[in-house]
């Protein structure tokens, strides 16, 4: 049992993470009918300007959490920078082109930035310096440390957040009226082209947070990291239902959890003839499965309108 | 991709040398056959020697692919610095480094871009699982190969007589580990981990042998993948199987975070792992989890190689950073190599390779010498155990402790 406990921690932390990043894509997607593929690496900018930001902390002498929070807090505006850049640059001059302009510019912006993250940082793999506790806490004879904790929390804080600010506040409401059409919201007074640069700034944070999560987590970061992410941040929000706010937080919890008791029981379940490097295997499966009975996602309804 | 060169008559091919080397650009191929270079006091031409040099320099392991690419760069400067001599001329050492990305696709692509330049000899590929596909293309070329790294038994038995590494293989180490992980870890239940590369999973299964036959228990056996980071799922099926020992066949890259994430589940057993995981990387990437860990590395430490302190500080001051892993293997394997050429007293593959195949060449890492599979002989092990932030070697087995 206590190892079941354990596979279901260890799938809310992947899943927390996956969910926050999933957020970007769903958002940009909701909006703009657009895959953003540039996403993951807005990502792993976060995570390693964040490390990089410790690293000039780290000697201050301050204590390990404040250095943490200090290199998010200079990630994220770094993030969102580079978030409202990527509109400015790649998206917006392509607003009303063919479909497929826009995909292109997103692989190229994606390719332009990792190669420009491993000219800044290097190829090397960046270590997180061990400044928090590794020190595990029992529960249920499971083993969850503060950090791991702190994340799952952080992330439930920002999802509430973010649905709160799409379905309470003004700029939430000139987002939804965006998503269902355009035209219509610039009509009645929306500024569309400022709802969508806020949505990519939005999105960019949460990616800064994700991308520090993951730095925290694994104590690793690298220039290449953005893309795999990427990749299971995306089928996260097409399992939840590409488009919808809350179908990436729960695709993101359920692929984390999918995939860390597809690791753990694969083999058992199938005597041995299925092993651990069937996981992303299951996870996929899972996905099809989902697609095959719930074409849009399991919390996805309008998708079908927009695209 | 540039065009392959036909065969040409060796003054056609110094000419471009010489030309790509002053970046000219705009000699055409009626000049002077002689055509000096560029800071060359010499009247006569050198013999230009083309050496391909094949790792990984993008993706997760690029800091192994760059670490054997600057230990294959120090030993050209170096050859060419003490104006070695094949034949009666003076040899200039030329490097082709490619990228093949750690991944078998990239490394069959950029071995046919060797082939086609017609290079004189490769160095490399790193990983085993690019080394043996690439291997095929090579030998159809009739391009001698020699790796400083890759370990997998099946690259120099597949009967092709240009392969070549300066480097113990998985049989030699995954039996030195298994040994060690019964003899002096007293292990009875052991997982194993691999990557499902040609290198990790080859390791994995030479030790699961040589543990079998010392008489310890495999309880489990899982996989995860070169790139991932996340093990927390599968160390917590180890956890559930009461192992006492873990076994890992893969890279620092995978082995560091690992490590750490074994620390953070409350896993108290220690781990052991092979070549590479054995770097100076492994203690940055497990953090505050690398203490007490075990690794293998074939050869004997640094610090007991002939001339292997000098060696290290000479790197560090050209290139500014620590040996990672296989520096020193990549230098003796262009060493080699050259030391060949020139007994043959020539960079033709049909006289030098007979050269290579006899060889008994005091190299860094050992004296270097050929089995007739083209396997390193008497290769020897050295277990470590990370230490304080270090590795810290424990025993070396087989081999000749001081070469």
């Amino acid at each position: 049992m206590d190892i079941f406990i354990q596979q279901i921690i260890n799938g809310l932390v992947l899943g927390s993470i996956y969910a926050l990043v999933a957020l970007g894509y769903t958002m940009v997607y909701g909006i703009l009918g657009l895959i953003n593929f540039a996403h993951g690496e807005v990502v792993m900018i976060g995570a390693l300007t964040a490390l990089t930001a410790i690293g000039l902390l780290v000697p201050s002498g301050l204590p390990g959490p404040v250095v943490v929070l200090g290199g998010l807090l200079i990630a994220i505006p770094v993030c969102m920078a580079v978030g409202f850049s990527i509109e400015r640059i790649a998206y917006r001059p392509l607003r009303n082109a063919p479909r497929l302009a826009p995909l292109i510019t997103a692989i190229g912006v994606s390719i332009v930035l990792q190669q420009l993250a491993m000219m800044g940082w290097g190829r090397n793999y960046h270590t997180f310096p061990a400044i928090l506790p590794t020190t595990p806490h029992q529960v249920f004879g499971a083993a969850i440390t503060d950090l791991q904790i702190l994340i799952v929390v952080t992330a439930a804080v920002l999802m509430s957040a973010l649905l709160w600010l799409i379905t309470r506040t003004r700029l939430g409401r000139a987002m939804r009226a965006t998503s269902e059409n355009p035209a219509v919201a610039r009509l009645m007074g929306v500024d569309v082209d400022r709802v969508i640069a806020i949505t990519f700034v939005l999105g960019s944070a949460l990616a800064a947070v994700a991308g520090v999560m993951v730095a925290a987590n694994y104590s690793i970061a690298h220039y290449a990291m953005g893309f795999m992410l990427g990749l299971k941040a995306f089928t996260a929000a097409v399992l939840g239902g590409i488009g919808n706010v809350g179908g990436a937080m729960l695709g993101g919890l359920l692929l984390g959890i999918i995939e860390s008791l597809g690791a753990g029981y694969i083999g058992d379940l199938t005597g041995g003839f299925l092993g651990s490097h069937y996981q992303d295997v299951f996870a996929f499966f899972v996905l099809i499965l989902v697609l095959v009975f719930r074409p849009s996602g399991l919390m996805g309804e309008k998708v079908a309108e927009r695209a | 991709m540039t065009q392959p060169f036909p065969s040409r008559p060796l003054p056609a091919l110094l000419v471009l040398s010489a030309c790509l080397l002053a970046a000219c650009g705009e000699q055409s191929d009626t000049a002077p056959s002689a055509a000096p270079v560029a800071g060359e006091p010499s009247m006569e031409a050198p013999l230009v020697v083309r050496l391909g040099h094949v790792a990984p320099l993008t993706g997760p392991q690029a800091h192994l692919g760059k670490d054997n690419e600057n230990g294959a760069r120090l030993a050209i400067d170096d050859l060419n610095a003490e104006g070695f001599q094949i034949g009666d001329k003076r040899a200039r050492f030329e490097l082709l480094g490619e990228d093949d990305q750690a991944d078998p696709r990239q490394g069959t692509t950029v071995a046919q871009k060797l082939a086609d330049s017609r290079v004189n000899a490769v160095i490399g590929h790193l990983n085993s699982g690019t080394t043996i596909p690439a291997s095929r293309i090579y030998h159809d070329a009739g391009i001698v190969q020699v790796s400083p790294s890759a370990t997998n038994p099946q690259y120099t038995r597949q009967g092709y007589a240009g392969a070549f590494r300066v480097f113990a293989d998985d049989v030699q180490q995954g039996g030195a580990l298994g040994a060690f992980a019964m003899k002096n870890l007293n292990a009875r239940r052991i997982a194993i981990i691999d990557d499902r590369t040609a290198y990790g999973q080859g390791l994995a299964d030479e030790f699961e042998k040589a543990a079998k036959a010392a008489g310890a228990e495999i309880v489990t056996r899982e996989y995860t993948t070169d790139k991932a980071t996340d093990f927390a799922s599968i160390l917590t099926k180890v956890k559930s199987t009461s192992a006492d020992l873990l076994f890992y066949g893969g890279m620092d890259t995978q082995a560091g975070p690992m490590a750490r994430q074994l620390k953070t589940l409350n896993l108290g057993i220690p781990m052991l792992f092979g070549d590479g995981g054995c770097t100076v990387e492994f203690h940055k990437l497990a953090g505050e989890g690398a203490e007490g860990h075990y690794c293998s590395l074939p050869g004997v430490p640094l610090d007991k190689m002939a001339g292997g302190t000098a060696f290290r500080d000479r790197y560090k001051a050209k290139f500014n950073t620590d040996i990672q892993l296989y520096a020193p293997y990549a230098y003796d394997a262009v060493r080699v190599v050259a030391e060949a050429m020139r007994k043959a007293g020539s960079t033709d593959r049909m006289k030098f390779l007979p050269e290579l195949e006899q060889i008994n060449y005091p190299g860094l890492t050992a004296q270097i010498a050929f089995d007739e599979k083209g396997d390193i002989k008497n290769g020897a092990v050295t277990l470590y155990q990370a230490k304080s932030g270090a590795w810290s070697p424990l025993e070396t087995v087989g081999g000749d402790a001081t070469p």
